[in-house]
């Protein structure tokens, strides 16, 4: 017959697979939803290949796969794109976070020297009144 | 310990900042050389991440040290070390390499000419035909490109503006805590943009650099090419990006 059953089925395990990362919180809604509109959207041509057929019509591409390949490919692009940004927005709080680390350990060390009286006030560097302040 | 009061442009506690990722073989001598040439000033280490002894053969010489917990490139261990320095009451930040290329005699030459020509960040550039330092090629032409670009932005001539070897005064440190790019060459050449969008003052001295204490810096055909275009590319990310202006000072 076709292949268009074999397309939704595929789907179909697709979706569980990704309501399993879901459930064991391997993966984040927020990212999950992204994956669900794209499966929806394949499902449904899946299921009704008219609309994709009406689609080619309606754009003017005369090859219906063709335009099937080439939205696939820049709704991937979009995503990977997204997903970039976000590593991005990762590092740059990784970045933050691991001065901060830093910087407290630091701190430590210094209050830990002071409470065994190796050091006394204001023989070393300390932290001044304006380590309270958040910096971005 | 009271934040001194300083002129826009004069630092009076400056602080050595060395970036160190494993350098446990070349860190030992360069923090003794520091201690004999300036003993009376402050030295911080950023352990970078590093996997060897960098962090305890600091610590054994009573040097503070902040330990990185991840590597993070010396853009990220520098804007560490400028939060450190903004937090610890000093105004300004030498920049200084754990592996001994730059030569700490030259930082009192930095320093004097902070002062004398009263600019907010001043760059210890290479003799052109330092013997270590003779490049050819692509990698030539993109530091050629990076200087002749970076000269007519900022307005001075600057030959060698992907040296590591800086100080930066009490402005510079007040704006690098909080804006210091991570990205390859955006501590130096990315940095400098940074400056002199915030409206900093920016001026070279000439230093004479040593050879590193060990490893060479790669120089194949291929590598300087991808550096030539690595530059570039960074060079004019550097120069679309929206300026941030320096924020206000915090009144303590």
């Amino acid at each position: 017959m076709s292949g268009y059953p074999f397309a939704v089925a595929l789907c179909v395990v697709t979706v569980g697979f990704i309501v399993y990362l879901l459930r064991t919180r391997r993966i984040r809604e927020k990212y999950a939803a992204i994956w669900f509109l794209v499966l929806a959207a394949v499902v449904v041509l899946g299921a009704f290949p008219g609309v994709l057929f009406g689609l080619a019509r309606a754009v003017g591409v005369e090859t219906p796969t063709n335009l099937l390949f080439a939205s696939s490919f820049v709704v991937l692009l979009l995503v990977c794109i997204q997903l970039s940004m976000e590593i991005s927005r990762l590092e740059e709080e990784t970045r933050t976070i691991a001065e901060e680390v830093a910087l407290l350990g630091r701190r430590i060390e210094v209050d830990e020297q002071f409470l065994r009286g190796d050091i006394r006030r204001g023989s070393t560097d300390e932290p001044t009144a304006s380590d309270n302040e958040r910096a971005t | 310990m009271t934040t001194p009061v300083h002129l826009d442009h004069q630092p009076v506690n400056p602080l050595i900042v060395l970036p160190a990722w494993n350098e446990q073989e070349a860190l030992p001598s360069v923090l003794q050389e520091i201690r004999t040439l300036m003993p009376g000033i402050a030295v911080l280490v950023v352990n970078d991440g590093s996997t060897d002894a960098t962090s305890h053969v600091a610590r054994r010489l009573g040097v503070p040290v902040l330990d990185l917990p991840v590597n993070l490139g010396v853009g990220g261990a520098m804007r560490a070390g400028f939060k450190y320095a903004l937090r610890t009451g000093h105004d300004a930040v030498i920049q200084l390499d754990a592996d001994g290329q730059h030569d700490p005699r030259n930082v009192e030459t930095l320093l004097q000419a902070m002062a004398s020509a009263n600019v907010d960040v001043v760059i210890g550039a290479r003799f052109a035909g330092v013997g270590a330092y003779e490049s050819r090629g692509p990698r030539r032409w993109a530091m050629r490109g990076l200087s002749f670009v970076l000269s007519r932005l900022v307005g001075t001539r600057l030959t060698d503006t992907t040296s590591g070897f800086k100080l930066s005064g009490p402005r510079a440190v007040r704006l690098f805590a909080t804006n210091y790019p991570a990205e390859y060459l955006g501590d130096t050449v990315e940095s400098l943009v940074i400056a002199h969008r915030a409206g900093l003052s920016i001026r070279q001295v000439g230093v004479e650099m040593r050879p590193r204490s060990g490893g060479q810096p790669s120089h194949s055909p291929i590598r300087s090419a991808i550096f030539l275009l690595r530059a570039g590319l960074a060079l004019g990310i550097a120069l679309t990006r929206p300026a941030t202006p320096l924020a206000p000072e915090v009144t303590r």
